[in-house]
């Protein structure tokens, strides 16, 4: 494990002595965020990028939770960021949206409070059956993908607090029942007192991240979107380098010497993995802590930007050794590693969002880690934590896992040094 | 003294070609033993087998008791390598190399930085430590190779080539220093195809040619097989072709070889003093100007020439 460690080390201070190299990693996804920047127009403006999102909400439900919905984009709070207006009629709310008048529609549909909280009886009637809960309907506007993501991660951080309360209420009063606590005939009543404040729960969700960021907590900025776009693309170009070491090394004679030290050959290549790993996570670490400190832009959770950077990076190393073990030579890696680049960095979602892709593209771009990464970078920057992180995390440890294993084999198969 | 390394029958292939075809040979604990062979004769291919780099495709060698097809691991321990390429991290000074590959073969703390001291010392380039390899020339970035071999202290280290495009200086400095290291103690694998080397150098010389080790002994044996001949060498002039005289000296009495080698004509011969005349004549009746001559002992050229009809060089 110590080799594994001094292998990888080494190959992040060569990295940090190649300036051509850094130049590549480091300045030019930073200046490309610039630009994309000016392009966007957010230097031009206040602290966000996006404000007076026109957004339609169609409320059907009329009662407790989809009224909170409602008053929730009408809020003081929101007041800056939204621009609601209320209508009766779904379609027609549709018809605006697909005439670009607004970003996004919200239709609450009748029955959603139903749905969630149950009705006076109920609880404990054997006969009675919980509904199905209604869905809230997102309809999303494509041409202006990042203010209808906003309208969506709203409504989604909504829904996700109800059903937090509908889950943790139900399971509160079980466990009162069984350890005697409450009685039978009197928990139907503690339960409708709970889900009774279901919708000054859900204030008090958002107003959370109110507390805890600011109106910012729901304002999106475009360079959250830009900067890990960049990020992540030129990370390809990181592990197709840290992969090309391989083979230059393998060439320059250092690995056949390190094959000839008393280190295990899974040793070396866990500690080149290591390397790759090491390079990529410090690159997208300094390009994010730049981009904090020199545009001010909100990642979000903490935690959850670790994680997703440590996941993305992981996703990507396994392309990075994939190209490497199909190359024979290191400029086969460096072009092909500069093309798969490109074409991630363009599938993935690094210039245009993906939301504007027609779906079968959106479909093939799940086999980037871009479009995992800036999944999740959105995400984060809308508000998110680390726990609505879970698909784009798991997608990407699946992907390294499996391109990892693939390159293992072939490595396998053809030995790292002639043999 | 006890054999540190038994060779038995070692074979590489690949494909069709054979690169070493079935060497035997062994060397003692304590000696300097030079593998002597043209380009392309096997001896990388060789040492690559013996520091378990490459798989051998049958027969094996054991080293300080261990087979390096059954327990690499433990050869690893015993040896050191200096490979003919140059193998550095080029961005990282030559303490750094040293510190890295030391960390390589288990040395740590306190007693790897002394022992880099110690191997900075003796490849003579303590000041320049803190200088990135890059910026070396190429005799210094030998030196540094040679130190990474020398870091554990192995009981015996295999040199494939080491002087092999660098400046006469630098390369006496690395002839002095093998022979140091054999004073103490350190026994000696060298490859070349110099001759001088191999007989300033070795107690013993294994000569191998296309795969094949073709004779094995000391200087003195070795060169007792040609038996008591001298070799005439003749430089001819750029614009005379020396492959003409070889030809027509090959019929002469008293030539038993006549190569070409660049600008040259090697020439094995009993006596060369007998043949100086005809040499002479031969040269002349061929409008061939020899510009210098040269008359050499009995030596591991003539060996070599002898053995295979080549000179060492070719």
């Amino acid at each position: 494990m110590k080799k594994l460690f001094l292998i990888g080390i080494k190959d992040l201070k060569l990295m940090f002595r190649d300036r051509a190299a850094l130049t590549f990693m480091l300045l030019a996804p930073f200046l490309l965020t610039i630009g994309m920047g000016f392009v966007t127009g957010r230097f031009s403006g206040g602290a966000t990028g996006l404000s007076d999102i026109p957004v339609i909400i169609v409320n059907l439900d009329k009662q407790e939770l989809g009224n909170a919905l409602e008053d929730l984009f009408s809020s003081e709070d929101l007041a800056d960021l939204m621009e609601p207006t209320a209508s009766s009629d779904p379609e027609a709310a549709r018809q605006l949206i697909d005439d670009d008048q607004a970003s996004a529609a919200v239709i609450i549909p009748e029955g959603f409070t139903q749905s969630i909280i149950p009705g006076e009886g109920t609880m404990f009637d054997p006969n009675y059956i919980q509904p199905e809960p209604v869905k809230i309907e997102v309809y999303t506007n494509p041409s202006r993908p990042t203010s209808s993501g906003v309208v969506k991660a709203i409504v989604d951080e909504f829904v996700s607090r109800v059903e937090e309360g509908r889950t943790s209420g139900m399971t509160s009063i079980v466990q009162l029942m069984s350890s005697g606590l409450v009685s039978p005939q009197d928990a139907e009543s503690e339960a409708n007192n709970l889900f009774q404040n279901v919708d000054e729960t859900e204030s008090s969700a958002i107003t959370l991240k109110k507390n805890t960021e600011g109106a910012g907590a729901v304002e999106f900025d475009l360079l959250a979107y830009f900067a890990p776009g960049m990020a992540l693309m030129f990370l390809m170009y990181t592990v197709s380098y840290g992969g090309r070491s391989i083979l230059t090394e393998r060439s320059q004679g250092t690995l056949p010497r390190l094959m000839i030290s008393p280190t295990h050959t899974a040793q070396v290549l866990g500690g080149k993995v290591l390397g790759i790993f090491f390079m990529g996570v410090a690159q997208v670490g300094i390009l994010i802590l730049a981009s904090s400190v020199f545009f001010q832009v909100k990642w979000g959770d903490v935690l959850g930007v670790v994680v997703l950077i440590l996941a993305a990076v992981f996703g990507a190393a396994g392309w990075g050794m994939l190209i490497t073990a199909f190359a024979r030579t290191p400029a086969q890696v460096g072009s092909t590693g500069s093309a798969v680049m490109l074409i991630f960095g363009i599938m993935g979602g690094s210039f245009i969002s993906l939301e504007q892709f027609p779906p079968f593209m959106q479909t093939i771009s799940r086999i980037t880690p871009n479009a995992w990464g800036l999944d999740g970078f959105t995400t984060l920057a809308l508000g998110g934590t680390l726990q609505n992180l879970a698909e784009p995390i798991t997608a990407l440890l699946i992907m390294g896992t499996v391109l990892f294993g693939i390159a293992v084999v072939l490595f396998n198969r053809n030995g790292l040094v002639q043999k | 003294m006890p054999n540190i390394l038994e060779v038995q029958n070692l074979v590489k292939n690949y494909g069709d070609f054979s690169a070493v075809k079935g060497i035997t040979f062994d060397i003692k604990e304590g000696e300097i033993f030079s593998l002597l062979g043209p380009n392309g004769a096997g001896k990388t291919t060789t040492i690559s087998m013996l520091s378990t780099l490459y798989t051998p495709t049958s027969g094996d060698a054991t080293i300080g008791g261990h087979s390096i097809s059954k327990d690499p691991m433990a050869v690893k321990q015993v040896i050191g390598v200096v490979p003919q390429d140059l193998a550095l991290y080029e961005d990282l000074t030559a303490r750094e190399n040293l510190i890295f590959w030391g960390q390589m073969y288990g040395l740590s703390g306190k007693a790897l930085n002394s022992r880099v001291d110690e191997v900075l010392e003796q490849i003579g380039l303590t000041d320049k430590a803190k200088n990135r390899v890059k910026t070396y020339s190429g005799g210094m970035k030998r030196r540094v190779n040679i130190g990474v071999g020398l870091l554990h202290k192995p009981r015996l280290l295999f040199m494939d080539e080491p002087t092999v495009g660098i400046d006469p200086q630098s390369r006496r400095a690395i002839l002095d220093t093998v022979k140091d290291l054999n004073k103490q103690g350190m026994t000696v694998l060298y490859t070349t195809h110099y001759m001088e080397e191999a007989e300033e150098l070795s107690n013993r010389v294994g000569i191998i040619d296309h795969g094949e080790l073709i004779a094995i002994g000391t200087q003195a044996e070795l060169t007792k097989q040609v038996g008591e001949t001298d070799t005439l060498i003749l430089r001819v002039g750029e614009s005379d072709d020396p492959e003409t005289l070889a030809q027509s000296l090959k019929g002469l009495k008293g030539v038993q070889h006549a190569e070409v080698s660049d600008h040259s004509v090697a020439i094995v011969t009993p006596s060369a003093e007998e043949i100086l005349a005809a040499v002479v004549s031969k040269a002349n009746e061929r409008g061939i100007k020899i510009r210098t001559m040269e008359i050499r002992e009995p030596n591991l050229e003539a060996v070599f020439l002898n053995l295979t009809g080549r000179a060492l060089r070719d």
